[in-house]
């Protein structure tokens, strides 16, 4: 895969997202995770909105997931960020409903589809640990995918007993 | 049931300013125009305005987008207030016109000038939409929910609901034809109403070649960046003895949602929090989706309107694509008239305002070239995509 690399608008760190955004140095991601009822929390809150335990910590995902949605962005907003790129929404094997917008990387344009199993790979940016996605190796053979799931209509997810 | 208490509102006067693309004329300037226009077509002065409510309020968003803020209006007009309100943490573009409607209910005031100004065309200069954050470049960093999408590229509405959109079209074969047929209908309705920004004929052809923004969105598919101003006045229903217009009767408002306030965190990819808002809306009236003669659904982008068909139950879910069809049941003289003046997609984009001023325009019988015919009676009004939704429900009175 030829190294892509754009100029990217990084995030203002701060106690709430610098684990998110510098745990990739480290090989694997990690996303806030309640102790008490298992529930994964993203963007970062304070409070776990299944059982509002606040004793809450980073844990390492899988970083493997599925492409539950895309665009192809054609639109140049940002001066040396040049379209196209793919816009990836991905949820996260961990939990229903964990998703992240990322880019989906070494997959050419038209072999994009919803569905897609993914996985994650990194990026840095000044010590920022841009994830991306990636098909997963046997992302395109028969039968991949299937198991994805939560795409659609039937993607009512996750927060049981969330307010 | 508890009262309704927003039938206690009546929207008494409309106005609006010039509207175009780099107008060159302050935010200010344009919503003075506008709020004048309303104060005179309700018949009132600007010593009967009691009230005052804007969205978003000064100094939110990007450049020329807050347009004007609340303060700066009053002030111009030395108005005495009893009651005001302006801020962008609401349901949607309408919310500041619900808030009129409860303020008007519950006695804090009698008349409320709500008004919507923007001034995106003049802002973004000669060159193209500027993105959420764009040209980032000199230290600039992603802050708050904007952190989770501008590292990625995804810097504006556009990125975040083709992503809906996409899934909407997996989910159920929903196609560009579909959201083509969105654009024509604005603009064949664009072309007889002299205040829109485009006229010319648009077709699918046309619509097909064009550019595209960011899959399955092309250039046609978003609304016109402009500058313009907007003003509703909400008066209490009591108090419409004096008005010189017939007073259109607010008969219910949604603005529910339920589920994360997120772009990209909302439960089910292919909706929008517009299920929530319309869902509350029919809650409290007993019309339903086939007493509504005109429908003037926000269309910031073209599948917006394909979201609120859906969530305002004039057809089932993913069922959007299959109403509108050839487009021939949206036109003005079809079963379900849409973006009677051309919309934001043609008309400019009024930011929902634009929306709720045709509406009252149709159901007075004062849409010129573009009137639906048969007299229609109800009309329902939404603004909002992604968590940001509102919904009015109007009836001739
Ligand atoms: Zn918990």
């Amino acid at each position: 895969m030829e190294a892509w690399h754009p100029f990217r608008i990084l995030p203002a760190l701060d106690d709430s997202n610098r684990v998110f955004w510098t745990s990739g140095e480290s090989g694997a991601l990690a996303i806030v995770r309640c102790r008490a009822c298992g529930f994964w929390i993203h963007p970062p809150s304070p409070i776990c909105p299944s059982c509002l335990g606040r004793d809450l910590t980073p844990q390492p995902v899988s970083g493997r997931g599925t492409l539950v949605s895309f665009t192809v962005n054609h639109q140049p907003w940002i001066p040396g960020f040049d379209p196209p790129y793919v816009i990836a929404l991905v949820e996260l094997d961990e939990q229903p409903g964990l998703r992240i917008t990322s880019n989906l990387v070494g997959c050419a344009i038209e072999k994009v589809e919803i569905g897609l199993p993914v996985e994650i790979l990194f990026d840095e940016y000044d010590g920022v640990w841009i994830p991306l996605f990636q098909p997963t190796a046997d992302a395109f053979e028969p039968g991949a995918g299937e198991g994805g799931g939560a795409v659609g209509a039937a993607a009512d997810a996750s927060e049981e007993g969330a307010p | 049931m508890t009262e309704i208490l927003e039938r206690r509102a009546s929207i008494t006067g409309i106005g609006q300013s010039a509207v175009g693309r780099r107008l060159g004329r302050a935010g200010l300037d344009l919503t003075l125009d506008a709020c004048l226009a309303a104060i005179a077509d309700a018949g009132l002065t600007r010593h009967d305005i009691d009230g005052l409510a804007t969205y978003p309020g000064a100094g939110i968003g990007t450049a020329g987008f807050a347009g004007a803020g609340l303060t700066e209006v009053q002030d111009a007009l030395r108005l005495d207030l009893d009651w005001f309100a302006g801020g962008h943490e609401a349901p949607g573009q309408l919310g500041s016109v619900v808030s009129a409607c409860l303020a008007v209910a519950c006695g804090l005031a009698t008349h409320v000038l709500c008004f919507r100004t923007v001034c995106e065309s003049s802002a973004q200069g000669g060159g193209g939409r500027a993105g959420i954050g764009g040209g980032g470049r000199g230290g600039f960093k992603a802050r708050d929910a904007l952190q989770w999408t501008l590292p990625f590229g995804a810097a504006s509405a556009a990125n975040w609901l083709a992503l809906t959109a996409q899934a909407h079209f997996h989910a159920y074969g929903t196609r560009r034809e579909h959201l083509g047929a969105i654009a024509i209908n604005a603009r064949r309705n664009a072309a007889r109403n002299p205040a829109a920004v485009y006229r010319d004929p648009l077709t699918m052809e046309d619509y097909l070649a064009a550019r595209l923004i960011s899959t399955p969105f092309g250039l046609y598919d978003c609304d016109v960046p402009v500058d313009g101003s907007t003003a509703i006045i909400v008066s209490r229903a009591s108090a419409c003895a004096t008005v010189a217009k017939r007073p259109i009767r607010v008969e219910a408002v949604g603005t529910a949602i339920h589920g994360r306030p997120s772009w990209d965190q909302w439960h089910d990819v292919t909706s929008m929090a517009a299920v929530d808002a319309a869902a509350m809306m029919w809650d409290r009236t007993d019309l339903t989706p086939a007493d509504v003669d005109v429908a003037e659904l926000y269309d910031g982008f073209s599948f917006l309107t394909l979201a609120w068909l859906e969530a305002l139950g004039f057809c089932g879910r993913g069922e959007s694509g299959e109403l509108v069809g050839d487009g021939r049941a949206i036109a003005l003289d079809g079963n379900l008239p849409l973006a009677t003046g051309g919309g934001q997609l043609s008309a400019g984009r009024l930011h929902g305002y634009g929306h709720l001023h045709e509406a009252v325009l149709q159901l007075r019988g004062e849409g010129g070239d573009r009137q639906v015919p048969g007299g229609p009676e109800v009309a329902v009004v939404s603004a909002g995509g992604g968590p940001l939704a509102g919904c009015m429900l109007l009836t001739r009175s």
